[in-house]
């Protein structure tokens, strides 16, 4: 396949152990139940007992889905900046420090290349300790630059989507990021290359406004929670309850806005095979 | 139609108000009260001057969201001849809070496309306050689409607090409505003008607002979120949010800084809502320049231009 250009990775690769909470028990949020920590991995952080899909670093959905050893970071360097100088409570400064620190992360997303199932890729991953996964400047610009790798060296994109929405910190450059991104992904689907977008629990505001919602094809994880506004501001706008199950994705698919849920240990078949159906040269069966 | 004053120009329309006595008691009676209006006049316009030179961030916001301002459909009518209103999404509804339709700017042929807010009770109910469903972004996109299939400039006014949050709205998709126009509008081939009259509310402003050139009134406001709804998340007090426009920095003339907004336009002395056809006039003149540099450009200029505009927008460091 003369499709996808070979590339010498210029970046090295980030083998990162993900930190886990120490203890060998422990309880599941949605069953009460207490779980064997090392079952609970083994089972890609989906609970055993009843599939509550337990909230994943990056790093660990990057070790998930990509092939082995094939994982190289670009842009890890792109870093938040001040350019209003906000501070509410605390400084947007500080804020970003702790953050950084918190997470060994300069912003809320992962970009790199990596291979899937053999198919070479470009992949973002969103981080939700970051600043709840907040749209900002240097996010939208990891996006973007992503997206136009992805053009540039014919590949496909794959982004997994953890956002509460926008980071209100950068004002009105947070919302114009949704338009940069969305902009390239208007370049990247002229070249007729897939991009898949992947929803996990939650992704709302500027980044369900934006590439989230523009995949070819758009999965969700079971019961993660997608939405422009979120469920307080419809409450109080409305003054009704809202009911049961709004805005998860069995709700989103039931009204026609996903194409899939996917079960977190079906996600990296799920993509491969989509990717296959997409890129892979026909074969005739008895030809 | 009553005038309604926000607390901080309360004090000229007193003023306003005397002199217009003075002037039925002079046409009465032939009393000598020149001298005196004179004196009132020149205090009333340097009350206005003393105001509006230094408006804080939060007294823009009530500006932008004066009742007596002109709307979407005002400025149509002061800007433009032969407005044909064009309803419907041909899918679901015909959305009242956005309005769109084909219209002559100047003798050109434009497709004018905003959000329409209502003046009384009645017809804010009907306008839904400004806040559009999916199915308005997606009455938006389709003549938007239909522009471009005949050449046709594309010229958007916005305002509105923000997409509408509500059940329905999220059933049908709010989210996609709002980045499929963004997506779509990145490559539309045709020059397309987006102009913030009055809230730039988020979302639902920029699902209309990926343009070649982004217009900015002097009193509008534009915003990730609004004033109150950061000061209900951040200081969980909604009663800051006036320290919450300062924060956001939410002006045209902040906004102008960030490389978010090409030109502000000036609005009449005391805001828009003090003369409505000055201020349709004044944008009209931006407008027009703004539309003559874009028709002398091919499509694939426009489009390039576009994309590579918001390509640009952001700060960050790289270490
Ligand atoms: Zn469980």
């Amino acid at each position: 396949m003369e499709w996808f250009k070979k590339i010498k990775p210029k970046v090295r690769v980030r083998e990162k152990k993900v930190k886990m909470p120490e203890g060998l028990w422990v309880k599941c949020d949605a069953c009460k139940e207490i779980v064997y920590k090392q079952e609970l991995e083994k089972n890609l952080n989906v609970c055993p007992k009843c599939n509550f899909h337990f909230r994943i670093s990056a790093w660990q959905r990057i070790e998930q889905l990509a092939d082995p050893g094939t994982f190289v970071e670009f842009d890890q360097g792109v870093a938040s900046l001040d350019p209003l100088g906000f501070k509410d409570s605390k400084r947007y400064k500080d804020r970003i420090k702790e953050n950084v620190e918190k997470t060994g992360l300069n912003e809320a997303v992962i970009c790199g290349e990596c291979q899937l199932g053999g198919f070479p890729i470009q992949m973002c991953v969103m981080e939700f300790a970051f600043l709840g996964g907040s749209m900002a400047s240097a996010l939208g610009e990891k996006i973007t630059r992503a997206i136009e790798r992805s053009i540039e060296r014919r590949m496909p994109l794959v982004i997994v989507s953890i956002s509460g929405g926008a980071r209100m910190q950068e004002g009105v450059l947070s919302l114009m990021q949704m338009a940069k991104a969305s902009a390239a992904l208007a370049k990247l689907s002229e070249q007729g290359l897939p991009f898949i977008s992947v929803c996990t629990d939650p992704t709302t505001g500027g980044v369900s406004a934006s590439y989230a919602m523009l995949g070819d094809l758009i999965f969700a994880e079971p019961r993660a929670l997608i939405g422009f506004a979120g469920p307080r501001v419809i409450e109080q706008t409305i003054l009704q309850k809202l009911p049961e199950g709004f805005q998860r994705a069995e709700f989103l698919l039931e009204h026609g806005m996903l194409d899939k849920i996917v079960d977190r240990r079906d996600l990296k078949h799920t993509l491969v095979q989509s990717l296959k159906f997409f890129l892979a040269e026909p074969v005739e069966k008895g030809a | 139609m009553m005038y309604q004053a926000v607390d901080f120009e309360r004090p000229i329309v007193e003023i306003e108000k005397k002199i217009e006595e003075l002037r039925i008691i002079a046409n009465g009676g032939g009393m000598d009260v020149d001298e005196e209006i004179r004196r009132l006049e020149k205090k009333a316009r340097r009350l206005t001057r003393d105001v509006y030179l230094k408006l804080s961030r939060w007294q823009r916001t009530l500006l932008a969201r004066h009742p007596t301002r002109p709307y979407m459909l005002d400025y149509v009518g002061l800007m433009c001849e032969g407005f044909i209103e064009l309803h419907g999404d041909r899918a679901f509804a015909d959305d009242h809070a956005m309005v769109g339709g084909m219209a002559w700017f100047e003798g050109i042929p434009v497709m004018v496309i905003g959000q329409q807010k209502g003046r009384d009770t009645k017809d804010k109910v009907y306008r839904n306050f400004g806040m559009a469903h999916p199915e308005g972004y997606r009455k938006a996109l389709r003549l938007m689409k239909l522009a471009e299939k005949y050449g046709r400039p594309i010229l958007t006014l916005i305002d509105t607090p923000g997409a509408y949050p509500g059940i329905g709205a999220e059933e049908r998709g709010q989210a996609e409505a709002i980045a499929r126009n963004q997506f779509e509008m990145a490559t539309l081939r045709v020059p397309l003008i987006a102009a913030i009259i009055g809230e730039g509310g988020s979302g639902g402003a920029l699902a209309l607002g990926v343009g070649n050139r982004v217009l900015m009134q002097e009193n509008a406001i534009y915003s990730v979120i609004s004033p109150e709804g950061c000061a209900s998340i951040l200081w969980r007090d909604t009663a800051k949010a006036p320290e919450a426009a300062e924060a956001m920095k939410i002006t045209a003339q902040d906004l102008a800084e960030l490389g978010v907004v090409d030109e502000i336009v000036r609005e009449p002395m005391g805001g828009a809502h003090r003369d409505h056809k000055r201020a349709a006039s004044l944008l009209r003149r931006v407008i027009r320049r703004h539309l003559r540099e874009l028709m002398a450009m091919s499509p694939e200029e426009i489009v390039a231009q576009r994309i590579d505009k918001y390509r640009q927008i952001g700060v960050y460091e790289e270490i």
